[in-house]
């Protein structure tokens, strides 16, 4: 076969040499050092799987069972990586079943490119077999699309589209090509992109606002952070801590902001939000400066706005300029990446403790710990608990997998326990709060980091959501461990109904079929656990295992996540009950 | 906060699909667009978009970094009325004989400063340049003899102080 390398020498020496667009797409991910990809083959996208079945030793293709698997898996690959996920799918159904992982990859800001087939371009508009306008569905759901139409516009478009994913405020971007793009030749010649003139990524920090925020910072007597992904997107893990130090801050982390910084350094206090610990929201209502780090103010972070620390100077640090305000109105906005922006800050501060502003976090907590955490973690009481199901996993694994977590009750469970020592180590749909993301998510993340322990954990709701990729698991033999906690419920919606819907519990009880059977069916090692006694052998026999093992947990019905701010409520009236 | 009307002004790339994007942002936030007009600016290949809101300046502010955010918008700015010049054109369609029959047309036509486009055997046009509530006051004024149709075009702005646009576009293209 000839390779590229040849028809270059060909080029060079005055010879004409064209590559079909399908060819051209494969080279392009391959200049972008893309080695695995996620996808389902389709009509409008097959020349595209014929050059993917001839360069199968330099990029593999990960065939999923629903283009919904393949967009999560994408997912799950950038956030454990930090690279670009790239997902591919064909034209009409296959497109519309990657808009929810686009979704997903958009309010997580997560660098993801799809690629879809589409129609013939003289088909476009006709309503075609499987043309649908992609896109227009997607546009609100990518930072950035294009519908490619000639193959010669195929490397600067493919260039474009993984700078815009992977740059600034990352996000997806979807490249629709025709049908008659990838048959059409093109001479091929591929610059990568790093720079469109309409399009800032990186703003550079204000030297004025640093001084600004160094004054705050340095005269406050209670001031506190809120770290988000910002820190882990920007690689700012080790400039955060050496703020945190240096200044001496009670840190606390949003729920993607989680395992930037190992869960038990000293002056990480907790996660905030709906769900998060009772010191880190309570206090925030106390501090005297709210520094924000990398995080956007999101509702289920800041409860009711009007009561949102409104005794508090507040400093942002933020790459995204529509972010500044938008939420809380701020005191001090540092616009730039993460990494920079606390680079130079840290010459600006000045050493602290902060000892008794820190020994008010360490009240809080302790209130916490009697009211919730105990009997969440070493319970008394006969039924088997998300908690402690959790701490098993920390045991077996050393505080050191990678949690990739659905959405719903043993999401907060896990995020609320679940410690770590490295960043990118928490995997969940948190904006989106897409149930079935996690077991596609966690074969991505476990192909994306192939040397680490990658835990997926589930409810039994979105578990069946995506269930079918259990056959991806078992056809590419990918190690991923998968713990189901199994309360028969829907478990977060039934609370609410519980709380504030008098106990209605409208289409929340679930009839489950034998997960272990079905595991077993797709030819995975499975177990099911009902007794306290087995739990913690059978989470380290499962961690221990090479191959790709499916755990069962049946824990309590009915149990509660707390601490809870109900919904629209103040981050003060956190109910620990 | 005050509903007010501010001038929306982008600067964009010539991009299909970019209106769609633009648009989808008023419409998440349940913000009407009073009137729109999309057409080339001063500067070679840059469009410019003419979005007229009434709305808060809070939310003026937000949605014009929303804009701004997106990948092919170079910059966006918004503006009060007081710090613009801006105009709208009409076009009326009105039955010929009514130019004979109804004396007063004629000096509709003159108070307003309105041209006679072209005239038919069974019609004629008329077009007004003006602020909307100058062209509104002339649909008032014609209304009762009948105007067979009426069109009204977007609001098309020019600021008082200067938008940046040349100087930006150099600095990026030095980057």
């Amino acid at each position: 076969m000839e390779t590229l390398k040849d028809k270059k020498t060909k080029k060079e020496s005055g010879i004409r040499s064209k590559i079909s667009g399908a060819e051209a797409i494969i080279h392009c991910l391959l200049a972008e050092g893309v080695d695995i990809i996620y996808g389902y083959p389709g009509g409008a996208i097959m020349p595209v799987y014929d050059e993917l079945y001839k360069f199968q030793d330099q990029l593999s293709h990960i065939l999923t069972r629903h283009e919904q698997g393949a967009a999560h898996a994408a997912q799950g690959y950038a956030r454990a990586t930090g690279k670009v996920g790239v997902a591919m799918a064909t034209s009409g159904p296959g497109a519309t079943n990657l808009v929810t992982g686009l979704a997903d990859a958009q309010i997580d800001s997560t660098p993801m490119v799809c690629i879809t087939g589409q129609v013939p371009r003289h088909l476009l508009g006709s309503d075609a077999f499987q043309e649908t306008d992609i896109i227009g569905i997607s546009t609100p759901v990518t930072k950035w699309n294009y519908q490619v139409t000639k193959a010669s516009e195929i490397p600067e478009i493919m260039a474009k589209a993984f700078y815009i994913a992977k740059s600034g405020r990352p996000g997806p971007v979807l490249v629709d090509i025709t049908k008659n793009a990838q048959f059409d030749e093109l001479e091929f010649d591929y610059k990568p992109c790093n720079q469109v003139r309409s399009y800032q990524p990186y703003p550079e920090p204000d030297k004025g606002s640093l001084q600004e925020a160094a004054a705050l910072i340095n005269n406050a007597k209670k001031p506190y952070i809120v770290y988000g992904q910002g820190v882990i997107l920007g690689k700012a893990e080790k400039e955060l801590k050496a703020f945190v130090e240096k200044a001496g801050i009670p840190a606390a982390w949003t729920i993607l902001g989680l395992s930037a910084m190992e869960t038990d350094h000293p002056l990480n206090v907790g996660m905030v939000g709906m769900h998060g610990n009772y010191g880190p929201n309570v206090l925030t209502n106390e501090c005297d400066l709210l520094i924000a780090i990398g995080m956007r103010f999101d509702d289920r972070v800041t409860g009711d706005l009007d009561t949102y620390a409104k005794q508090a100077k507040i400093i942002h640090f933020e790459i995204d300029p529509a972010e500044i305000d938008k939420n809380v109105k701020v005191d001090v906005a540092v616009l730039g990446n993460a990494k920079d922006s606390l680079q130079q800050l840290l010459p600006m501060i000045k050493e602290n403790s902060h000892e008794s502003w820190h020994n008010e976090f360490k009240k809080k907590h302790q209130q916490e710990y009697e009211a919730v955490i105990k009997a969440d973690l070493n319970p008394q009481k006969p039924g088997l608990t998300m908690g402690e199901v959790i701490g098993a996993i920390n045991k077996a694994s050393g505080d050191n997998a990678v949690i990739v977590s659905d959405v719903g009750q043993h999401q907060m469970i896990a995020c609320r326990y679940a410690r770590f020592t490295q960043s990118k180590s928490n995997i969940t749909s948190g904006g989106l709060g897409t149930m079935g993301f996690a077991l596609p998510a966690a074969i991505g993340a476990k192909m994306g980091a192939e040397d680490r322990e990658v835990v997926a954990i589930i409810g039994d709701g979105g578990y069946q959501m995506n269930i079918q990729e259990l056959a991806t698991i078992f056809q590419n033999k990918t190690a991923v461990k998968i713990v189901v906690l199994n309360n028969e419920h829907l478990g977060m919606v039934r609370q609410w109904q519980e709380l504030f819907f008098e106990k209605r519990y409208a289409s929340t009880v679930m009839t489950n079929p034998d997960f272990v059977k079905i595991a077993e069916g797709y030819h995975l090692k499975a177990r099911r656990v009902e007794e306290r006694s087995d739990l913690q052998e059978a989470v380290t026999e499962m961690i221990q295992s090479k191959e790709p093992y499916f755990l069962e947990v049946r824990v309590e019905k009915e149990d509660n996540v707390f601490p809870m701010i109900p919904s629209g409520a103040s981050v003060s009236d956190i109910r620990l009950k | 906060m005050e509903k007010k009307w501010f001038t929306i002004s982008v600067y964009s790339e010539n991009n299909v699909g970019l209106l769609n994007r633009i648009s989808g942002i008023f419409l998440k936030r349940h913000i009407n667009i009073e009137s729109l007009n999309v057409s080339k600016s001063e500067i070679e290949g840059v469009s410019k978009f003419t979005v007229v809101v009434f709305t808060t300046e809070d939310w003026t502010r937000k949605i014009v970094m929303q804009i701004e955010k997106q990948i092919e918008v170079i910059k966006a700015f918004y503006h009060t009325d007081e710090e613009t010049i801006y105009q709208e054109s009409a076009l009326f369609k009105i039955a010929s004989h009514l130019l004979f029959d109804e004396r007063q047309i004629q000096n509709i036509i003159k108070d307003n400063h309105s041209q006679i486009v072209t005239v038919s055997r069974d019609f004629f046009v008329l077009a007004k340049t003006g602020k909307r509530e100058e062209i509104e006051e002339m649909y008032k004024q014609l209304k009762p003899y009948g105007i067979m149709q009426f069109v009204r075009s977007g609001r098309i702005t020019v600021t008082k102080a200067e938008m940046k646009i040349s100087s930006f576009l150099a600095a990026m293209e030095e980057k």
